[in-house]
């Protein structure tokens, strides 16, 4: 079933209505959410369980009775993947439906398009993604992992397995990869690793023959893969096909995220090394209630990823500062976001680094098997320790700046 | 020893990828002047009915070297029959037409296939040699352009199907003069073209991650071994995909995969600053 906001303001009047709720109906004004995703165009693959997810996480605040009494009511955007729509629609937003809050945003670019606007115009922004790091702006809230924090798991791990110390980098060529090659070089050194080559392909080059070969001439005892996107997932492709699989141990930071591990066959994906803050694998409670929740609103729980969970705890961690501060003002909120606020999400158990306000998080190292992400080891709440590194909110609260971390 | 041998595939396989890309354009381009910007809509085509087919239970290779050409030029065919057909000679309408149509497919594409990445694994093992490991499926793709140049030259220069064909490229009031309908031999041309197109895109299928967008990545390359081929079809498209893949292959081995990419791209600039007709037009001058 397909959610609008015609349909879900119907659903929800409905259920306001009903009599056989036990609690009071809403206060006349409802608190206005906005949502800004791509959900449609290249990156709606992306985009659509982000907006799903934050529709999902409104409809179960609502149940339970809103916020401070109130219904909080969704004013969703579709930016088409068109980086220009971000910026039409956050003035919209921001200025004609005047939102209380905004979540969404996918890509770094379409992220700093929207977030000096929501500074102004002092609207709290909720950016839910996985990025390279070092966004440090008071206005904004951000909990996915950065490179450090999923570098810093992956790389010790997918070592242990290796045969020895030799390591081969192949990366997205933007900043990205660029940035999580650097953190990769870094732990890989930390963890007395040698790196033996370092290659940057850009997003729209699919043939890895001379590739192989040239890892192959290296010797390497592990490659780890930041590559980006549909033309990158030959790579993965072409290892199998050529045999590769099983002589080297594979790694990946962003191999996973899009459910690319149901795009390639289990023969293919088996073994690959990830590292990751959500898996639909993960078998706790959390995460099983939220699967049933959006089974049971969209028909099936198959397409949710990683940055869907990151949304919908984007907007749970919001609704329980509000909650806590009481009011919808802004300094009011910030002051609970920074109070060490935590929720126990379905990915684990998200807390709001008040000296950053990016996310203390737990990140899941995992492997693919039979085109599943299985969970192999929980490591529970890391650091964003790349972005700490450079930012502090408490000492200097006016910052607004994207820091280039230094290795 | 091992490594000169596996640069020597690479490289042949460079060659060969060129060769398959680019011969439904030769054709298309090199023979009728349709500048055909949906040419690498043609491939991702290809590639999906290949996926399809494949998912649907039939062999993989019966997929690739039969269905999916053969869809493929029937979808050409429709396209020269409604579009193409009226724009022959109009080479700037033809782009802009044949870019609407690229747009149409992907549109099409995307809500037939949905905007995601599929694809199948490749049907070959890998084997290795010496310390090396190899794709097998890069002879398989040696094998095909191999072939495909072959047939080409076959049908083009040994039959009488080609013959007129060519003729009527060249004075098609001739070749109705003789008795000949050109509306049917263009179609014909067109169909052979299309089902090229249909081939390479199904072909290369299981070496990459498909998306609607797929044919982006092919169209800059293939026409840039077209043109710098020059007039001859067949000596055009062999000299030139044999100079632009053992440049490419060289920087990619000796640099990186960049860079190699950026050295095809000078080598074409050098190349038609050097020879503005194509490679044919200074050797190879009178061959097909």
């Amino acid at each position: 079933m397909s959610l609008n906001r015609r349909n879900f303001l119907g659903a929800a009047a409905a259920l306001t209505a009903s009599p056989l709720l036990p609690r009071a109906a809403f206060a006349a004004d409802s608190i206005k959410l906005g949502a800004i995703h791509d959900t449609s165009g290249i990156f709606d693959a992306y985009g659509k369980p982000m907006d799903q997810a934050v529709r999902l996480a409104v409809q179960e605040i609502n149940a339970a009775g809103g916020i401070l009494g109130r219904e909080v009511e969704v004013f969703a955007y579709d930016t088409q993947s068109d980086m220009a729509l971000y910026s039409q629609y956050g003035q919209q937003l921001t200025r004609q439906d005047r939102v209380d809050v905004v979540h969404g945003g996918i890509l770094s670019a379409s992220r700093e398009a929207i977030r000096q606007t929501m500074r102004k115009t002092k609207t709290p922004y909720f950016y839910n993604v996985l990025y390279e790091g070092g966004v440090c702006d008071r206005n904004i809230f951000i909990n996915g992992v950065t490179p450090a924090q999923q570098v810093e798991a992956l790389v010790p791990y997918a070592m242990g397995k290796a045969a020895g110390k030799k390591v081969y980098i192949l990366a997205a060529d933007y900043n990205y990869g660029q940035i999580t090659a650097r953190w990769i070089q870094k732990f890989v050194a930390d963890n007395g690793g040698e790196v033996v080559g370092t290659d940057f392909f850009p997003l729209d080059v699919s043939d890895f023959g001379s590739t192989l070969a040239k890892i192959q001439g290296a010797a390497p005892d592990l490659v780890i893969a930041p590559l980006v996107g549909g033309a990158h997932l030959s790579f993965f492709r072409q290892w199998a096909a050529a045999g590769m699989k099983g002589k080297i141990p594979l790694a990946s930071t962003t191999l996973g995220v899009g459910n690319e591990q149901k795009v390639l066959t289990a023969e293919e994906g088996d073994g690959i090394m990830v590292a990751y803050n959500y898996s639909q694998e993960l078998d706790t409670p959390a995460n099983t209630a939220f699967k049933a929740a959006w089974a049971k609103a969209y028909g099936s729980s198959d397409n949710i990823h990683e940055t869907a969970v990151s949304t919908y705890q984007g907007v749970k961690t919001w609704a329980k500062a509000v909650d806590m501060a009481g009011s919808l003002d802004r300094d009011a909120l910030i002051a609970a976001m920074e109070s060490g606020i935590s929720i126990d999400g379905p990915s684990g158990k998200i807390t709001v680094d008040a000296k950053t306000h990016h996310a203390v998080l737990d990140v899941h190292l995992m492997e693919f098997k039979g085109q599943k992400m299985q969970v192999i080891e929980t490591l529970p709440q890391r650091q964003p320790i790349d972005t700490q590194a450079v930012c502090d909110l408490g000492t200097n609260p006016n910052d607004n700046t994207q820091y280039e971390i230094q290795i | 020893m091992d490594l000169s041998f596996v640069i020597l595939i690479e490289m042949l396989y460079a060659v060969a990828t060129l060769v398959l890309i680019s011969a439904g354009l030769a054709v298309v381009f090199g023979m009728m002047k349709v500048i055909n910007l949906a040419h690498g809509e043609f491939m991702m085509l290809g590639g999906y009915a290949t996926i399809t087919a494949t998912s649907l239970g039939v062999n993989v290779f019966v997929a690739m070297l039969v269905i999916a050409p053969l869809i493929v030029g029937l979808i050409g065919l429709v396209v020269e029959r409604l579009v193409i057909r009226h724009l022959y000679g109009r080479l700037v309408d033809t782009m802009l037409a044949t870019w609407g149509l690229s747009l149409f497919f992907i549109g099409a594409a995307t809500m037939i296939f949905g905007n995601t990445t599929t694809g199948i694994s490749t049907p070959i093992p890998g084997f290795a040699v010496g310390a090396y490991q190899i794709n097998g499926y890069n002879f398989f793709i040696i094998l095909v352009a191999i072939a495909l140049v072959l047939a080409l030259l076959a049908v083009l220069k040994g039959s009488r199907a080609g013959l007129i064909a060519r003729g009527a490229m060249q004075r098609s009031d001739m070749a109705a003069a003789l008795g000949y309908s050109p509306d049917r031999i263009y179609m014909a041309t067109f169909f052979c073209g299309s089902a090229l197109s249909g081939l390479a895109g199904a072909v290369l299928a299981p070496l990459v991650g498909l998306v609607p967008t797929s044919g982006g990545a092919y169209i800059a390359k293939s026409f840039i071994t077209v043109i710098a081929g020059g007039p001859a079809l067949i000596a055009g498209l062999i000299s030139s995909a044999t100079s632009f893949g053992i440049v490419s292959q060289i920087f990619t081995f000796a640099v990186s995969p960049v860079m190699g990419e950026v050295a095809l791209l000078v080598a074409a600039v050098i190349l038609l600053r050097l020879m503005p007709q194509g490679i044919t037009s200074r050797f190879f001058k009178g061959k097909l």
